[in-house]
């Protein structure tokens, strides 16, 4: 039978491959975005996993606005992307210093 | 038995195609594995009996954030060879980083399996009889309906920030031509008759 246990071991591997394409991919800011995906995407089924086995629907309901924040993030993210790929003509984000911050 | 052979092959294909996505030369690759990831993860979440979460995740990731990043991919001439140039040097850290991750998250599960962390008491009145769209349906507009119009609200910031940042103003090559102001221009307001006196000037 399969039991929470295993969901949790598929999400922390899913979280753990989200975390290793950062830090690989730390010049591609698109792959970067997408790793933060996988990671939101594993949080979301430790989420739904936990809900069901804990017959409780609060946790579904929290993956939906982990879902809706995902969105926006995306979408912003990508924004900035474009306007920042406009102004210098590549998207290498390793030195990324313009602001002196 | 089918459960768990469906267990299996959705958590496999979702942790390969996972690693493909960092893994990938191409980003467009990279999304197309991305794109089978959440179809395994609703595959996943279908499983344990949560539709309503799964076809969201198709729908809003497929349908929207996937295309997006295709989109943006796509539109933009990027030159990706460059961009790999630090993968290898990056790896090692990443990979101990990973790697230490991963035993804390064994730890954490071990010490679940041990007894020691227990799981909590369910809070949300879970409607016996109902289907889980119109259990999550009652909780989303009842008692989580303030969260729900908040989430709405970051929708809409989200989507008017991503608007201002990449809106430019069209400019035709041709100057500045306005149509209707053209129009509506009258020869009583454009021109002006003078009688200027014999040996004076006109001021303009």
């Amino acid at each position: 039978m399969i039991g929470i246990e295993h969901y949790i071991v598929v999400s922390s591997i899913l979280f753990v491959l989200g975390v290793l394409g950062i830090f690989l991919n730390r010049k591609n800011i698109i792959v970067i975005l997408m790793a933060i995906e996988l990671i939101l995407l594993s949080v979301n089924i430790n989420l739904v996993a936990f809900s069901a086995f804990l017959g409780d629907l609060t946790g579904q309901i929290f993956a939906m606005f982990v879902l809706t924040v995902a969105a926006g993030e995306a979408a912003i993210g990508l924004a900035i992307l474009v306007i920042y790929f406009r102004s210098r003509g590549t998207i290498a984000v390793d030195d990324v210093n313009r602001m002196k911050g | 038995m089918l459960h768990i052979i469906a267990f299996y092959l959705f958590a496999a294909l979702v942790i390969a195609s996972g690693a493909m996505t960092i893994m990938s030369r191409n980003p467009v690759h990279s999304v197309l594995w991305l794109i089978l990831a959440f179809f395994n993860a609703a595959g996943l979440m279908v499983l344990i009996g949560a539709e309503f979460i799964a076809m969201l995740l198709v729908i809003v990731y497929v349908g929207a954030v996937a295309v997006l990043f295709l989109f943006v991919v796509m539109m933009l001439n990027i030159d990706f060879a460059e961009l790999r140039a630090g993968f290898m040097k990056n790896a090692p850290l990443g990979v101990v980083i990973a790697l230490v991750l991963v035993c804390e998250l064994v730890l954490g599960l071990g010490a679940y399996r041990a007894g020691i962390i227990e799981l909590g008491t369910p809070s949300g009145e879970v409607l016996l009889g109902e289907t889980n769209i119109a259990q999550i349906g009652e909780l989303l507009y009842g008692r989580y309906l303030f969260l729900f119009e908040s989430a709405g609200i970051i929708l809409l910031v989200a989507m008017i920030g991503a608007i201002v940042l990449t809106h430019r103003e069209q400019r035709s090559p041709r100057g500045h031509q306005n149509i209707a102001k053209q129009n509506a221009r009258r020869p009583e307001e454009a021109t002006e008759l003078k009688q200027p006196g014999i040996g004076q000037g006109v001021e303009l």
